[in-house]
């Protein structure tokens, strides 16, 4: 370790380092910059971050963890239902294979072919590791992980613990990276990656809580940021979710692939306002809830889409016997692919079906005891009943779409994760192609766990790689973070950060949702110019010290270049295919946009967006013959519907 | 529908600060964070506030709302009365930072000194095999949530700082007894928990469970339990004379202390 | 270490945010601590003065919880188990309350309510406590709360004694505290029958729901999946566990609710309630 890492627990030599957030500074101390010198630095810690950082000390990395909060509180938290692997421990059929199909399937083959393989394969052994590491999985009846159904997968393949997996896969994570003795820089933000003749050099941020600048000197940064929620009214997810991540790529010059395809959950809260979007497992529908509009009717029925006919239930009565005997039985429809399921909602309730708040109704409450419900989806009945007053297992919930999920992110090569710059790293949410134009439930925690791995060995080995020959930072790069960064305090008269946001959050729920047209996209991008303008003239009061206002300032500059990125690309798909659909093109066309992908980076200015398309990667043969229409039922044959 | 709410907030840093008088327009549904992110919106826009979530899953906005150690976003305003003042002060157990957010470095030391988990090897087929039953209590503290409220609300370092090198709190004892009741982990933490973590400091007064906003039984269930496998470890003569005649308790056979 | 250097420690403290008040809570706060300091001084006294009082805790066939098993020099027909102890000189009470006292005294549940009421560490939840310096139960004396599960094998033993007692409590009446007709023989039931039932029930809920009976029958393993007899015991003793304070407190009303009218029947202030 070199000496200014300060790495060493607090007492074991004398460090200036602050026990909890790093850092190195007090508060009180006038001016200056805090250097680190890094072999790898992760930017994000939730269980991207984490497993990557996690993999590149156990590689022999020196690394450094960097979280805008606390350490064990990124949204990862948030994610209920489960670790989607094909480990059989219910279904001794299932295999990587079928899982790999689901994938590709659920992700309308715009995929890239590579990653879902990957991720099936490894996934497995990812989920163990958590259990060498702690976690305390459900089990079987045969003291096996329990694996749990969720839409688009063929067998019950999500390794959960009740419905808080996430917090668990966070926890046992972030204990097995204390052990490890990975330093970490908590609520610190990254605003700029730092670039020795196109390659990486470090990346430069500042501590939140006095607001004083830090600079990482690291040929290997893994962006591990998450996602974009932020930038719409309506999401599950939380102020971090500014897509630092997309466009700190963007602005070193890496490429975002896919950034059109949005994910809104099917299943938010509607009530009270305060918690709109807040997040309802799709575990509810797994366990046996159902959709059902004002009438009283389970709309799902009405909406089941050719391409998943042959595997999903037709009568209410199949659907029922389902959740028991899955061999003889098809799936119910209110367990179809997200994307699906999120329209048909959409649709009722557009169609003046929707309840009192706007929203459907999830119903468990009819279908299930009091105690299985309070058993299996604990944090489920704890939130309605903290936060709504609802009783689930008395009353059915109401629910709406919510922004929950971006499928696209930074372009990645699928064994390494690098992204186009070299030396840079992208894994998670921020990284793309993985799950296509849509995501599956489950397998973004799956995603975190085998590309963070691979990332965090990837950029090992390429820091080690240099030797002695590394990058070096520009100080004069430095300079110009620094005064980038500080350029809210500069401003005389200009407007709120928040007023702005909240500006943006409006115009892309209402102009880039659920539902698109070309007219609403022109709209939002001539909207976001002008919101492009106002932020330059934002205007932050206060000082430097853990200032939320100035925070958001700096944020607000990802979530427009981001947002721009997703209405231009949106703009230019013309037709509809997973998280993305346009009413003025509502059918998938398989010809000619079902062999692209759309390519976002930067002007030549650097402000703006320029979209280019590309080829997708070609699946080899082997793996082509999953998908024939004569094989459609392997590779495990599918005994279901039968 | 909407109605002012009056509130107290403290603002303020390590070298003072005191509680400022604000009238907020609230509306119906919401909770004191909201209340406290539209005072950030258009009053207050450098408030200091730590939160994350905002569903109470991640443990971030911990503070004190009318002296009771509460998550902000977990407590809703009709909870109070509509001509009530609100006074939301920062956790008065760690050091302040800035308005609300206070340094928490305390916890994450305690959780550094925790030794982590050690278990055997996997079965043949490179699974791992334990029963529902005996996953359950560890499942339950594994809901923790890290909000340390229990941390802050405790006695023991809330009211006397210099016990916090030999104390590691409820949110660790949780972590012991979860460890502790591992099926699988071949560690023996009983002695250091009575020792460096100073469960013999913690006087079982609940306030921890009182305020956890889990639900976690962090008393019941992982304190007093650690508390008698500590006894039977240190204090029980029985058990003592037992080793020493060769009628060993099974339940540690395999594990090594630490 | 234990005052900083402005002379102010815990929430008042340097780095702590500067708040003079103690609490900020509104609510009554101080009502739980008062009620239960107001009860159990109650009780304190009142158990105290009829220990030492060594009669009038004999009413055939009703034996005072206070004093049973009555080992000492007992009044005729109140020693069911000899009298051993026949020279000690105080009341017989004092060779048997020290057991229940004990387990009273080292209870769990019994530790939180008198650490709060009494000892004010801490008077309540977020309410700043009195004392300067604080180690709990980490050396002596406290550390003797430890053997709470020696004093549980007692109480075990004693609530046999107890159920016993009331088995004998439907014995008939001797002729001089009879009513009516003078009935002298066969089985009765009074109102002391009924309440001993009531307070044996209470005593023994209060026992088997201890922490230290809920370690002992189960708690202690490791893996359930391989007792599942005790882990039943187990789950029952947990259940009954999370009720333990309401037991404590309904058992240590019932057992001065018995004394004391034991106490005005051999007294002879008032007479049984006889139901058959």
């Amino acid at each position: 370790m070199s000496d200014n890492t300060g790495s060493h627990p607090a007492g074991a030599h004398p460090t200036t380092r602050h026990p909890m957030t790093g850092n190195e500074m007090s508060a009180a101390a006038a001016g200056g910059m805090e250097r680190h010198t890094y072999d790898v630095v992760v930017v994000g810690a939730g269980g991207a971050g984490l497993r990557a950082a996690i993999a590149a000390q156990d590689a022999g990395a020196r690394t450094a963890l960097v979280c805008k909060s606390l350490l064990g509180k990124a949204h990862t938290v948030m994610a209920e239902g489960g670790i989607a692997a094909a480990m059989g421990n219910r279904w001794p059929e299932d295999n990587w294979e079928v899982h790999f199909r689901d994938t590709m399937r659920g992700g309308k083959m715009l995929n890239n072919w590579r990653m879902a393989q990957l991720h099936a394969q490894e996934a497995p052994e990812r989920v163990q590791e958590l259990e060498d590491w702690g976690a305390l999985f459900d089990r079987t009846e045969d003291g096996l992980i329990s694996q749990r159904d969720v839409g688009g997968h063929k067998y019950a393949r999500l390794a959960h613990v009740g419905d808080r997996t996430g917090l668990e896969m966070i926890r046992t994570l972030q204990q097995r990276a204390v052990h490890l003795g990975i330093d970490v820089f908590m609520e610190c933000t990254i605003t700029d990656l730092l670039k020795d003749d196109g390659v990486i050099s470090g990346a430069f941020g500042y501590w939140r809580e006095s607001g004083r600048f830090i600079t990482f000197e690291a040929p290997s940064v893994i962006l591990a940021t998450g996602g974009i929620g932020k930038s719409f009214k309506v999401t599950s997810n939380s102020w971090e979710y500014t897509g630092d991540g997309h466009a700190l790529a963007m602005r070193s010059g890496a490429n975002l692939i896919n950034m059109e395809f949005v994910q809104f959950h099917p299943t938010g809260m509607v009530w009270p306002p305060s918690v709109k979007g807040l997040l309802v497992t799709e575990s509810v529908r797994g366990d046996g809830g159902i959709l059902k509009n004002s009438e009283g009717k389970r709309f799902m029925f009405d909406y089941i889409p050719e391409f998943f006919k042959s595997e999903t239930a037709d009568t209410e009565a199949e659907a029922d016997r389902w959740y028991d005997d899955k061999k003889n039985n098809r799936r119910p429809p209110e367990l179809l692919p997200r994307d699906e399921v999120a329209r048909a909602i959409n649709s009722e309730i557009k169609a003046g079906r929707g309840t009192p708040h706007g929203g459907i109704y999830l119903d468990i409450a009819s279908r299930r005891s009091p105690e299985f419900i309070r058993k299996r989806l604990p944090s489920m009945y704890h939130q309605f009943k903290e936060l709504a007053d609802v009783d689930i297992t008395a009353e059915p919930m109401e629910i709406g779409p919510t922004c929950h999920y971006v499928m696209g992110g930074v372009e990645v090569d699928a064994d390494t994760q690098e992204s186009a710059v070299t030396g840079l790293y992208a894994v998670g949410e921020c990284s793309g192609g993985m799950h296509g134009s849509n995501r599956l439930g489950g397998n973004s925690l799956g995603d975190l766990l085998v590309f963070g791995k691979r990332a965090g060995e990837a950029a090992t080995a390429y820091a080690t790689s240099l030797g002695e020959a590394r990058p070096q930072v520009d100080e004069a790069d430095v300079k110009a973070a620094q005064v980038s960064a500080l350029a809210p305090f500069e401003v005389e008269g200009g407007e709120n950060p928040y007023t702005i946001q909240s500006d943006l959050q409006q115009s892309m729920n209402d102009l880039v949702g659920i539902i698109r047209t070309a007219s609403e996209l022109e709209e939002s991008l001539s909207r976001i110019e002008v919101l492009k303008k106002r932020a330059e003239t934002m205007v932050v009061e206060g000082h430097r010290q853990y200032n939320p206002g100035w925070h958001l300032a700096l944020d607000l500059r990802n979530m427009l270049l981001v947002s721009e990125a997703i209405a231009t690309a949106a703009l230019a798909r013309q037709e509809s295919r997973g998280g993305h659909t346009r009413d003025d093109f509502p059918q998938a066309d398989d010809a000619v946009w079902g062999r692209k992908n759309l390519v976002v980076s930067t002007d030549d200015s650097g402000q703006g967006v320029v979209l280019r398309e590309q080829p997708l990667p070609e699946m080899p043969e082997d793996l082509k013959k999953y998908f024939a229409p004569a094989a459609a039922e392997s590779p495990a044959a599918s005994k279901e519907g039968k | 529908m909407g109605y002012d709410l009056k509130m107290r907030v403290w603002r303020g840093d390590i070298d003072g600060g005191d509680l400022a008088d604000y009238t907020v327009e609230v509306s119906e549904g919401e909770v004191v964070l909201d209340a406290l992110h539209r005072l950030q919106a258009t009053q207050a826009g450098d408030l200091a506030i730590r939160w994350n979530c905002k569903a109470g899953k991640c443990g971030s906005c911990s503070a004190e709302i009318n002296g009771r150690p509460r998550l902000l976003c977990m407590t809703r305003l009709s909870d109070f009365d509509e001509s009530e003042t609100i006074t939301v002060t920062p956790m008065r157990s760690f050091p302040v930072i800035r308005d609300l957010v206070t340094d928490v470095s305390y916890n994450y030391e305690k959780a550094k000194e925790l030794p982590g988990i050690a278990l055997g090897p996997r079965d043949a087929d490179g699974k791992r095999r334990m029963a529902q039953i005996d996953v359950e209590r560890g499942q339950e503290f594994r809901k923790c949530i890290e909000c340390f409220l229990c941390q802050n609300t405790c006695h023991v370092v809330r009211d006397h700082e210099d016990n916090k090198p030999a104390f590691a709190g409820p949110r660790f004892f949780l972590r012991y007894a979860e460890l502790d009741m591992h099926p699988l982990d071949t560690h023996d933490r009983r002695e250091l928990a009575q020792g460096a973590a100073g469960l013999g400091m913690c006087n079982i007064t609940k306030c921890c469970t009182e305020v956890c906003p889990e639900n976690i039984q962090i008393t019941d269930n992982a304190i007093i339990p650690m508390k008698e496998r500590v006894a039977d470890r240190k204090y029980d003569p029985l058990v003592w004379l037992g080793n020493k005649i060769g009628l060993r308790n099974k339940d540690y056979e395999g594990r090594t202390e630490v | 270490m234990a005052l900083t250097d402005s002379g102010k420690t815990g929430v008042t403290g340097p780095t702590r945010a500067s708040i003079e008040a103690r609490t900020l809570r509104s609510d009554r706060w101080w009502l739980a601590p008062l009620t239960t300091f107001v009860v159990f001084t109650a009780f304190v006294i009142y158990a105290t003065i009829r220990a030492f009082m060594g009669r009038d805790y004999y009413a055939s066939p009703y034996l005072s919880p206070f004093y049973s098993p009555c080992l000492g020099d007992c009044v005729e027909g109140a020693s069911d188990f000899g009298q051993p102890f026949q020279a000690f000189p105080l009341s017989a009470a004092l060779l048997i309350l020290i057991f229940p006292l004990g387990f009273r005294m080292t209870c769990y549940y019994y530790r939180k309510a008198y650490y709060r009421a009494f000892w004010l560490s801490p008077p309540a939840c977020a309410v700043a406590e009195p004392h300067s310096a604080y180690s709990g139960e980490s050396r002596l004396p406290l550390i003797l709360q430890n053997i709470h599960r020696y004093f549980w094998y007692a109480a075990v033993l004693v609530g046999a004694v107890l159920t016993f007692d009331v088995f004998l409590a439907f014995r008939a009446m001797p002729a001089e505290y009879a009513v009516g007709d003078g009935e002298t023989s066969g089985i009765h039931m009074g109102l002391g029958t009924l309440l001993m039932i009531i307070n044996v029930v209470f005593i023994w809920l209060y026992t088997l729901s201890c922490h230290s009976c809920r370690h002992v029958v189960g708690g202690r393993l490791r893996h359930f999946s391989k007792h599942p007899v005790r882990y039943k015991l187990w789950t029952w003793v947990s259940r009954l566990n999370t009720s333990h304070g309401r037991w404590a407190w309904y058992s240590l009303f019932s057992v001065a609710i018995v004394d004391l009218y034991i106490f005005l029947l051999a007294a002879g202030t008032i007479q049984d309630v006889r139901f058959f």
